[in-house]
Protein backbone atom coordinates (compact mmCIF):
# COMPACT_ATOMS: atom_id res chain seq x y z
CA UNK A 1 0.00 0.00 0.00
CA UNK A 2 1.65 3.54 -1.37
CA UNK A 3 1.81 5.72 1.48
CA UNK A 4 1.62 9.30 0.37
CA UNK A 5 1.97 12.42 2.51
CA UNK A 6 0.77 16.06 0.99
CA UNK A 7 3.04 18.27 3.03
CA UNK A 8 1.40 22.10 3.51
CA UNK A 9 0.38 24.91 5.90
CA UNK A 10 -2.89 24.57 5.00
CA UNK A 11 -3.25 27.07 1.90
CA UNK A 12 -5.72 27.12 -1.07
CA UNK A 13 -2.94 25.65 -3.03
CA UNK A 14 -2.35 22.71 -0.85
CA UNK A 15 -5.67 21.59 -0.81
CA UNK A 16 -5.91 21.48 -4.28
CA UNK A 17 -2.78 19.05 -4.28
CA UNK A 18 -4.53 16.55 -1.52
CA UNK A 19 -7.66 16.49 -4.04
CA UNK A 20 -5.55 15.77 -7.47
CA UNK A 21 -3.17 13.35 -5.54
CA UNK A 22 -6.67 11.44 -4.20
CA UNK A 23 -8.13 11.93 -8.11
CA UNK A 24 -4.27 10.41 -9.72
CA UNK A 25 -4.51 7.32 -6.88
CA UNK A 26 -8.09 6.77 -7.14
CA UNK A 27 -8.08 6.92 -11.13
CA UNK A 28 -5.01 4.20 -10.84
CA UNK A 29 -7.16 2.17 -8.48
CA UNK A 30 -4.33 2.13 -6.34
CA UNK A 31 -4.46 1.07 -2.45
CA UNK A 32 -3.11 3.73 -0.81
CA UNK A 33 -2.93 6.21 2.11
CA UNK A 34 -2.95 9.95 2.40
CA UNK A 35 -1.80 11.83 5.35
CA UNK A 36 -2.02 15.95 5.35
CA UNK A 37 1.04 17.03 6.93
CA UNK A 38 0.46 20.49 8.42
CA UNK A 39 2.89 21.28 11.37
CA UNK A 40 5.62 22.70 10.34
CA UNK A 41 8.49 21.11 12.62
CA UNK A 42 7.73 18.32 10.32
CA UNK A 43 7.22 19.71 6.92
CA UNK A 44 11.03 20.85 8.05
CA UNK A 45 12.43 17.34 8.24
CA UNK A 46 11.47 16.27 4.89
CA UNK A 47 13.75 18.84 3.87
CA UNK A 48 11.29 20.98 2.44
CA UNK A 49 11.17 24.92 1.66
CA UNK A 50 8.41 25.68 -0.18
CA UNK A 51 5.13 24.23 -0.19
CA UNK A 52 3.25 22.36 -1.14
CA UNK A 53 5.25 19.12 -1.66
CA UNK A 54 4.14 15.44 -2.28
CA UNK A 55 6.17 12.40 -0.83
CA UNK A 56 5.68 8.92 -1.98
CA UNK A 57 6.86 6.22 0.67
CA UNK A 58 9.03 8.97 1.90
CA UNK A 59 10.57 9.93 -0.99
CA UNK A 60 9.76 13.62 -1.64
CA UNK A 61 8.40 13.67 -5.32
CA UNK A 62 7.98 17.57 -6.19
CA UNK A 63 8.06 20.55 -4.17
CA UNK A 64 6.74 24.08 -4.32
CA UNK A 65 4.29 23.45 -7.13
CA UNK A 66 1.05 22.42 -7.34
CA UNK A 67 0.54 19.50 -10.34
CA UNK A 68 -2.63 18.20 -11.84
CA UNK A 69 -3.63 14.34 -11.63
CA UNK A 70 -2.32 13.52 -14.86
CA UNK A 71 1.04 14.35 -13.96
CA UNK A 72 0.73 13.41 -10.16
CA UNK A 73 0.04 9.46 -11.74
CA UNK A 74 3.39 9.47 -13.43
CA UNK A 75 5.36 9.71 -10.44
CA UNK A 76 2.47 7.18 -8.37
CA UNK A 77 3.52 4.88 -11.72
CA UNK A 78 7.35 5.08 -11.24
CA UNK A 79 7.57 4.59 -7.55
CA UNK B 1 0.56 47.37 -27.71
CA UNK B 2 -1.64 49.56 -30.05
CA UNK B 3 -4.06 46.48 -30.84
CA UNK B 4 -5.23 46.21 -27.27
CA UNK B 5 -6.39 50.03 -27.57
CA UNK B 6 -7.63 49.09 -30.93
CA UNK B 7 -9.61 46.19 -29.72
CA UNK B 8 -11.20 48.12 -26.51
CA UNK B 9 -12.14 51.11 -28.89
CA UNK B 10 -14.17 48.55 -31.10
CA UNK B 11 -15.64 46.84 -27.76
CA UNK B 12 -16.71 49.73 -26.10
CA UNK B 13 -17.62 51.94 -29.16
CA UNK B 14 -19.17 49.30 -31.29
CA UNK B 15 -20.86 46.69 -28.95
CA UNK B 16 -21.64 48.66 -25.41
CA UNK B 17 -22.08 51.86 -27.46
CA UNK B 18 -20.55 54.25 -25.45
CA UNK B 19 -17.79 56.82 -25.65
CA UNK B 20 -14.44 56.42 -24.74
CA UNK B 21 -14.33 59.91 -23.56
CA UNK B 22 -17.54 59.60 -21.21
CA UNK B 23 -16.69 58.89 -17.83
CA UNK B 24 -17.74 55.10 -17.34
CA UNK B 25 -16.62 54.59 -21.27
CA UNK B 26 -13.65 56.23 -20.40
CA UNK B 27 -13.25 53.28 -17.38
CA UNK B 28 -14.94 50.58 -19.61
CA UNK B 29 -12.23 51.18 -22.14
CA UNK B 30 -9.40 51.51 -19.41
CA UNK B 31 -10.90 47.88 -18.09
CA UNK B 32 -10.86 46.10 -21.37
CA UNK B 33 -7.50 46.95 -22.51
CA UNK B 34 -5.30 46.69 -19.49
CA UNK B 35 -7.40 43.45 -18.54
CA UNK B 36 -6.08 42.17 -22.38
CA UNK B 37 -2.62 43.93 -21.61
CA UNK B 38 -1.65 42.32 -18.73
CA UNK B 39 -3.05 39.25 -19.11
CA UNK B 40 -1.11 38.46 -22.64
CA UNK B 41 2.00 39.63 -21.16
CA UNK B 42 1.61 38.28 -17.94
CA UNK B 43 1.60 34.79 -19.57
CA UNK B 44 4.27 35.35 -21.96
CA UNK B 45 6.39 36.53 -19.52
CA UNK B 46 6.07 33.88 -16.80
CA UNK B 47 6.21 31.37 -19.47
CA UNK B 48 9.71 32.95 -20.61
CA UNK B 49 11.00 32.74 -16.96
CA UNK B 50 9.33 29.38 -16.44
CA UNK B 51 11.49 27.95 -19.14
CA UNK B 52 14.84 29.60 -17.52
CA UNK B 53 14.04 28.73 -14.18
CA UNK B 54 13.20 24.91 -14.67
CA UNK B 55 15.63 23.08 -12.74
CA UNK B 56 16.33 25.51 -10.18
CA UNK B 57 15.80 24.53 -7.02
CA UNK B 58 16.04 25.98 -3.19
CA UNK B 59 18.34 23.41 -2.02
CA UNK B 60 20.93 23.87 -4.65
CA UNK B 61 20.01 28.12 -3.99
CA UNK B 62 20.90 27.16 0.18
CA UNK B 63 23.96 25.53 -0.65
CA UNK B 64 25.42 28.16 -2.73
CA UNK B 65 24.39 30.74 -0.21
CA UNK B 66 25.55 28.71 2.95
CA UNK B 67 29.15 28.68 1.16
CA UNK B 68 29.36 32.25 1.01
CA UNK B 69 31.77 34.49 3.06
CA UNK B 70 29.17 37.01 4.54
CA UNK B 71 29.27 40.27 2.70
CA UNK B 72 28.61 38.01 -0.79
CA UNK B 73 26.09 36.12 0.68
CA UNK B 74 23.14 39.60 1.37
CA UNK B 75 23.49 40.40 -2.09
CA UNK B 76 23.16 36.53 -3.59
CA UNK B 77 20.23 35.91 -1.18
CA UNK B 78 18.88 39.04 -2.78
CA UNK B 79 19.28 38.07 -5.85
CA UNK B 80 17.85 34.79 -5.56
CA UNK B 81 14.63 36.14 -3.51
CA UNK B 82 14.10 38.08 -6.93
CA UNK B 83 14.14 35.36 -8.93
CA UNK B 84 12.09 33.18 -6.89
CA UNK B 85 8.29 33.04 -6.78
CA UNK B 86 7.13 34.08 -3.70
CA UNK B 87 4.16 32.24 -1.39
CA UNK B 88 3.36 33.67 1.52
CA UNK B 89 2.22 30.52 2.39
CA UNK B 90 6.08 28.91 2.06
CA UNK B 91 7.28 31.76 4.07
CA UNK B 92 7.77 29.19 7.04
CA UNK B 93 9.06 26.38 5.46
CA UNK B 94 12.00 28.67 3.69
CA UNK B 95 12.59 30.63 6.67
CA UNK B 96 13.07 26.95 8.62
CA UNK B 97 14.94 25.64 6.02
CA UNK B 98 17.34 28.24 5.64
CA UNK B 99 17.96 28.82 9.54
CA UNK B 100 18.73 25.00 10.03
CA UNK B 101 21.05 25.17 7.45
CA UNK B 102 23.16 27.54 9.90
CA UNK B 103 22.35 30.49 7.97
CA UNK B 104 22.03 33.52 9.80
CA UNK B 105 18.66 35.07 9.92
CA UNK B 106 19.42 38.37 8.12
CA UNK B 107 20.17 36.44 5.08
CA UNK B 108 17.29 35.18 5.47
CA UNK B 109 15.60 37.98 5.40
CA UNK B 110 17.39 39.56 2.12
CA UNK B 111 15.65 37.07 0.38
CA UNK B 112 12.02 37.02 2.31
CA UNK B 113 12.43 40.95 1.07
CA UNK B 114 12.92 40.60 -2.32
CA UNK B 115 10.82 37.66 -2.97
CA UNK B 116 7.71 39.03 -2.94
CA UNK B 117 9.03 43.05 -4.47
CA UNK B 118 10.45 41.42 -7.39
CA UNK B 119 9.14 38.74 -10.02
CA UNK B 120 8.99 38.56 -13.66
CA UNK B 121 4.92 39.57 -13.48
CA UNK B 122 5.91 42.94 -12.04
CA UNK B 123 8.85 43.91 -14.11
CA UNK B 124 7.40 43.46 -17.45
CA UNK B 125 4.21 45.18 -16.45
CA UNK B 126 6.30 47.90 -15.34
CA UNK B 127 8.39 48.37 -18.16
CA UNK B 128 4.93 48.59 -20.34
CA UNK B 129 3.93 51.23 -18.67
CA UNK B 130 6.99 53.44 -17.10
CA UNK B 131 9.58 51.88 -19.44
CA UNK B 132 12.56 49.91 -18.72
CA UNK B 133 14.55 53.07 -17.29
CA UNK B 134 12.33 52.83 -14.08
CA UNK B 135 11.88 49.54 -14.46
CA UNK B 136 15.56 48.77 -13.57
CA UNK B 137 14.93 51.64 -11.13
CA UNK B 138 12.44 49.84 -9.46
CA UNK B 139 14.54 46.19 -9.46
CA UNK B 140 17.96 48.22 -7.86
CA UNK B 141 15.72 49.54 -5.51
CA UNK B 142 13.98 46.30 -4.43
CA UNK B 143 17.59 44.69 -3.99
CA UNK B 144 19.23 47.17 -2.02
CA UNK B 145 16.01 47.17 0.41
CA UNK B 146 16.30 43.80 0.80
CA UNK B 147 20.63 43.90 1.30
CA UNK B 148 20.59 46.76 3.67
CA UNK B 149 17.70 45.13 5.29
CA UNK B 150 19.47 41.85 5.99
CA UNK B 151 22.42 43.26 7.06
CA UNK B 152 20.20 45.31 9.77
CA UNK B 153 18.99 42.71 10.94
CA UNK B 154 22.30 40.33 12.14
CA UNK B 155 23.63 43.89 13.82
CA UNK B 156 20.26 43.69 15.78
CA UNK B 157 21.46 40.12 16.10
CA UNK B 158 17.60 38.89 15.07
CA UNK B 159 19.41 35.35 15.43
CA UNK B 160 18.54 35.60 19.21
CA UNK B 161 15.39 36.46 18.60
CA UNK B 162 13.30 33.37 16.96
CA UNK B 163 10.26 31.64 18.07
CA UNK B 164 10.06 28.29 19.68
CA UNK B 165 9.14 26.48 16.00
CA UNK B 166 12.76 28.16 14.93
CA UNK B 167 14.96 27.17 17.53
CA UNK B 168 13.59 23.27 17.74
CA UNK B 169 13.51 22.97 14.11
CA UNK B 170 17.56 24.23 14.70
CA UNK B 171 18.22 21.17 16.33
CA UNK B 172 16.25 18.14 14.38
CA UNK B 173 18.35 17.05 11.44
CA UNK B 174 17.17 16.55 8.25
CA UNK B 175 16.03 12.99 6.86
CA UNK B 176 18.40 11.44 5.05
CA UNK B 177 17.01 11.42 1.92
CA UNK B 178 17.91 14.07 -0.50
CA UNK B 179 15.36 16.38 -0.48
CA UNK B 180 14.37 17.18 -3.92
CA UNK B 181 14.35 14.50 -6.67
CA UNK B 182 16.62 13.91 -9.13
CA UNK B 183 15.91 17.14 -11.09
CA UNK B 184 19.45 17.23 -12.59
CA UNK B 185 20.15 21.18 -13.53
CA UNK B 186 20.61 20.47 -17.20
CA UNK B 187 16.94 19.54 -17.68
CA UNK B 188 15.62 18.83 -21.21
CA UNK B 189 13.37 21.54 -23.89
CA UNK B 190 10.50 19.90 -23.39
CA UNK B 191 10.90 18.97 -19.41
CA UNK B 192 11.42 22.92 -18.84
CA UNK B 193 8.52 23.60 -21.41
CA UNK B 194 6.15 21.40 -19.60
CA UNK B 195 7.44 23.39 -15.99
CA UNK B 196 6.64 26.22 -17.83
CA UNK B 197 3.22 25.86 -18.92
CA UNK B 198 2.68 24.43 -15.14
CA UNK B 199 3.86 27.54 -13.67
CA UNK B 200 1.70 29.57 -16.17
CA UNK B 201 -1.57 27.77 -15.44
CA UNK B 202 -0.45 27.85 -11.56
CA UNK B 203 0.38 31.77 -11.04
CA UNK B 204 -2.40 32.91 -13.51
CA UNK B 205 -5.00 31.35 -11.10
CA UNK B 206 -3.63 32.41 -8.11
CA UNK B 207 -3.13 36.29 -9.62
CA UNK B 208 -6.08 36.66 -11.57
CA UNK B 209 -8.23 37.88 -9.25
CA UNK B 210 -6.02 40.71 -8.03
CA UNK B 211 -5.52 41.49 -12.08
CA UNK B 212 -9.41 41.89 -12.21
CA UNK B 213 -9.39 43.78 -9.03
CA UNK B 214 -6.33 45.76 -9.68
CA UNK B 215 -7.68 46.95 -13.01
CA UNK B 216 -10.86 47.97 -11.60
CA UNK B 217 -9.76 49.69 -9.39
CA UNK B 218 -7.67 51.99 -11.89
CA UNK B 219 -10.44 51.80 -14.17
CA UNK B 220 -12.82 53.27 -11.51
CA UNK B 221 -10.08 56.07 -10.87
CA UNK B 222 -9.56 56.50 -14.43
CA UNK B 223 -12.84 57.63 -15.26
CA UNK B 224 -14.27 58.68 -11.96
CA UNK B 225 -11.56 60.64 -10.54
CA UNK B 226 -11.05 64.39 -11.82
CA UNK B 227 -7.55 64.96 -13.45
CA UNK B 228 -5.73 67.40 -11.14
CA UNK B 229 -7.79 66.09 -8.05
CA UNK B 230 -5.22 63.86 -7.17
CA UNK B 231 -1.96 66.26 -8.58
CA UNK B 232 -3.87 69.19 -5.93
CA UNK B 233 -4.28 66.69 -2.88
CA UNK B 234 -1.69 64.20 -3.44
CA UNK B 235 1.18 66.01 -5.35
CA UNK B 236 3.56 67.44 -2.76
CA UNK B 237 6.69 65.79 -3.47
CA UNK B 238 8.32 65.76 -0.31
CA UNK B 239 5.06 65.88 2.05
CA UNK B 240 3.46 63.37 4.24
CA UNK B 241 1.94 61.94 1.47
CA UNK B 242 5.23 59.73 0.87
CA UNK B 243 4.63 57.86 4.59
CA UNK B 244 1.19 58.61 4.38
CA UNK B 245 1.02 56.08 0.54
CA UNK B 246 3.89 53.63 2.75
CA UNK B 247 1.61 53.18 6.11
CA UNK B 248 -1.53 52.59 3.84
CA UNK B 249 0.33 50.20 1.63
CA UNK B 250 2.11 47.56 4.25
CA UNK B 251 -0.87 46.68 5.52
CA UNK B 252 -2.53 45.76 2.67
CA UNK B 253 -1.57 43.20 -0.18
CA UNK B 254 -1.97 43.22 -3.85
CA UNK B 255 0.00 40.96 -6.20
CA UNK B 256 2.11 43.31 -8.25
CA UNK B 257 0.14 42.78 -11.27
CA UNK B 258 -2.86 44.07 -9.44
CA UNK B 259 -1.45 46.93 -8.20
CA UNK B 260 0.07 48.29 -11.89
CA UNK B 261 -2.64 49.70 -13.21
CA UNK B 262 -3.80 51.49 -10.21
CA UNK B 263 -0.52 53.55 -9.98
CA UNK B 264 -0.79 53.90 -13.82
CA UNK B 265 -4.35 55.61 -13.07
CA UNK B 266 -2.79 57.38 -10.00
CA UNK B 267 0.29 58.92 -12.01
CA UNK B 268 -1.56 59.68 -15.15
CA UNK B 269 -3.64 62.29 -12.69
CA UNK B 270 -0.47 63.69 -11.03
CA UNK B 271 0.73 61.42 -8.44
CA UNK B 272 3.97 62.02 -8.57
CA UNK B 273 6.45 58.52 -9.54
CA UNK B 274 8.27 58.75 -5.65
CA UNK B 275 5.00 58.56 -4.28
CA UNK B 276 3.29 55.86 -6.99
CA UNK B 277 6.69 53.78 -6.00
CA UNK B 278 6.51 54.08 -2.44
CA UNK B 279 2.92 53.06 -2.36
CA UNK B 280 3.43 49.82 -4.67
CA UNK B 281 6.58 48.73 -3.25
CA UNK B 282 4.80 48.82 0.33
CA UNK B 283 2.09 47.42 -0.77
CA UNK B 284 4.03 44.25 -2.59
CA UNK B 285 6.69 44.13 -0.17
CA UNK B 286 4.81 43.61 3.31
CA UNK B 287 1.52 42.32 4.22
CA UNK B 288 -0.57 41.91 7.33
CA UNK B 289 -0.77 37.79 6.23
CA UNK B 290 2.83 37.65 5.79
CA UNK B 291 3.97 39.08 8.89
CA UNK B 292 0.93 36.44 10.53
CA UNK B 293 2.82 33.97 9.19
CA UNK B 294 6.22 34.98 10.28
CA UNK B 295 5.08 35.71 13.49
CA UNK B 296 5.58 32.23 13.76
CA UNK B 297 9.02 31.99 13.26
CA UNK B 298 10.49 34.88 14.88
CA UNK B 299 9.39 36.97 17.73
CA UNK B 300 7.48 40.10 17.04
CA UNK B 301 10.23 42.27 18.21
CA UNK B 302 11.93 41.33 14.50
CA UNK B 303 8.00 42.11 13.17
CA UNK B 304 8.32 45.56 14.82
CA UNK B 305 12.05 46.35 13.05
CA UNK B 306 10.47 44.38 9.62
CA UNK B 307 7.67 47.16 9.69
CA UNK B 308 9.57 50.36 10.99
CA UNK B 309 12.28 49.37 8.21
CA UNK B 310 10.16 49.06 5.45
CA UNK B 311 8.08 52.33 6.92
CA UNK B 312 11.70 54.20 6.67
CA UNK B 313 13.27 52.44 3.48
CA UNK B 314 10.38 52.90 1.50
CA UNK B 315 9.70 56.14 2.02
CA UNK B 316 13.10 57.15 1.76
CA UNK B 317 13.57 55.71 -1.74
CA UNK B 318 10.00 57.55 -2.24
CA UNK B 319 11.13 60.99 -1.70
CA UNK B 320 14.57 60.24 -3.14
CA UNK B 321 12.60 59.23 -6.43
CA UNK B 322 10.37 62.07 -6.17
CA UNK B 323 13.87 64.39 -5.73
CA UNK B 324 15.66 63.00 -9.00
CA UNK B 325 12.31 63.20 -11.40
Amino acid sequence: MKKIQVLGGGCARCDVLSQETIKAAESLGLSYELEKITDYAEIAKFGIMSTPALVIDGTVVFSGQVLKSDEIKKFLVQL
Amino acid sequence: MQVFKLIADRLVIDVFRMSPSSHWGGSLHFFIEDTLKIFVMVVFMIYAVGVLRAGMNLTNIRQRIEKMPKVLAYPLSAIFGAITPFCSCSSIPFFLGFTQAGIPAGITFSFLITSPLINEVALILLSGILGIKFTLIYVSMGLLTGIIGGFLFDLLKADHHLQELTLKVKKQKESSAPSTPSISPSLSLKERHLFALNEVRDILKRISKWILIGVALGALLHGLVPQEWIAQNLGNKSGWSVPGAVLLGIPLYSNASGMVPIVETLMAKGLPVGTAMALMMSTVGASFPEFLMLKQVVKPRILVYLFVYFLISFTLLGWLLNLVF
